[in-house]
């Protein structure tokens, strides 16, 4: 007995990079809600997570879906010190713009936005890509975060001098890491495992 | 001496030692720390295996690593391939792959439209027939979705699903093999940004008496 895709006609697909909310669909059968064990509730964390197709199929795999959102949650909201919110999610959508991950985007751009007020300069990494001028603050986070997510990885002295240079401390630059590194693993399953559609069109 | 079971593997792979700076800014994010390492725990001495056995595990891990030429990191799941059950006849194939397979990414084609002026070509790896006998079909399409994750994810098409399918994955087996990959792809990097951070910082002796 095998398994099978899910054949998604998706007449909505974004073409751009854009922070308008996107819906996502799987490409492979999301774990049925009706039969979610206690193991399944642990591993998606949040119970409301229950309705989303894309937990419902990771969560097929509770133990490392759990480890995963725990380990994304303080690497983003841990605000106890370090780097501000906004700097964290600039890292984010960067990396998902140099990797491709339209998804992805929608969904960080847009928390940039919220956390910096600067709407103008988020829409410029989305239309001109990873080397748009943001200012020298962002445009290292931009740069750091694109070595890190190149293949082999082309992270050296030279960001870390970047970074430095426009104020940041070793853990701020750590969070730096934390974030794009992130992201790296993010995009990966929101990228191969189904795609977006545009939000109650789908 | 620890067992490679309680160490920490960031903090071994990244040269992190107890009593340093970075030890102590890593431990402003304890629960991202643990939770990292409680990601490598499941993936790769989870208490139930399921339909992805030890040795497939070790094998995409260091493939992964190995075409992101990350010596220690390859060397490290390298070895605990050798270790697992009929492991170590795949290691010397599995490095022929690792050489053929390597290329700079990211790369791949957009949603026709706008952004196909940023479409990249590059390297589709298949892997050849002496490499597939040895290795097996099941983990010869394992490792070819490995490559298209890390290199290509943007290619990513439901066709890769099926491929996976019909070679014998489960749905959940995907879910699991994609985890990893995708975890990888995050603990290389972190990895290589703090080993990076640290090489700038004073001598971890130095550091130690800072912190302390």
């Amino acid at each position: 007995m095998r398994d099978s895709i899910v054949v998604q006609t998706n007449e909505n697909e974004p073409v751009v990079f854009t922070q308008a909310e996107l819906g996502w669909l799987p490409w492979l059968e999301p774990f049925p809600e009706a039969g979610l064990t206690e193991r399944h509730w642990a591993g998606l964390v949040d119970r409301s997570r229950a309705k989303s197709d894309y937990f419902r199929l990771l969560v097929r795999d509770p133990e490392i879906l759990e480890a995963r959102t725990k380990t994304d949650k303080d690497i983003f909201y841990n605000i106890a010190d370090g780097l501000p919110r906004a700097d964290r999610e600039l890292a984010a959508a960067a990396t998902s713009r140099y990797n491709g991950c339209i998804y992805c985007v929608s969904v960080h751009a847009r928390f940039a936005t919220v956390h910096s007020k600067r709407r103008d300069d988020v829409q410029r990494l989305l239309d001109e890509g990873v080397g748009a001028d943001l200012g020298e603050r962002w445009n290292a986070i931009v740069r750091a975060s694109v070595a890190l997510a190149s293949t082999p990885v082309g992270f050296g002295q030279q960001h870390i001098e970047e970074l430095r240079s426009v104020g940041l401390d070793d853990a701020e630059i750590v969070d730096v890491i934390n974030s794009a590194a992130f992201f790296n693993w993010a995009n990966r399953l929101m990228l191969s495992l189904g795609e977006p559609t545009m939000a109650g069109e789908a | 001496m620890m067992s490679a079971e309680t160490t920490d593997i960031i903090d071994l792979l990244a040269g992190i030692e107890p009593g340093s700076s970075l030890n102590g800014i890593r431990a402003r994010r304890l629960q991202a720390r643990e939770n990292a390492q409680k990601s490598y725990i499941a993936l790769f001495e989870p208490a139930d295996f399921g339909d992805v056995t030890a040795t497939e595990r070790y094998a995409v891990a260091a493939f992964v690593a190995g075409v992101h030429q990350e010596p220690a990191t390859a060397a490290f799941y390298l070895a605990r391939l050798a270790e697992a059950a009929n492991g170590s006849g795949l290691v010397e194939a599995l490095k022929v792959e690792i050489g053929r397979a390597r290329t700079e990414g990211p790369y791949g084609a957009f949603p026709a439209g706008p952004l196909s002026v940023e479409d990249k070509a590059g390297l589709i790896y298949r892997m050849a027939g002496d490499g597939r006998e040895v290795l097996g079909a099941r983990l010869a399409a394992a490792l070819e979705h490995a490559h298209l994750l890390v290199f290509r994810p943007r290619d990513a098409a439901p066709a890769a699903m099926q491929a996976l399918l019909d070679a014998g994955w489960s749905t959940t087996a995907i879910v699991t093999l994609s985890q990893l990959v995708s975890f990888l792809s995050f603990q290389i990097r972190v990895v290589a940004g703090l080993r990076t951070l640290g090489a700038s910082l004073p001598s971890q002796a130095n550091a130690a008496v800072k912190a302390s």
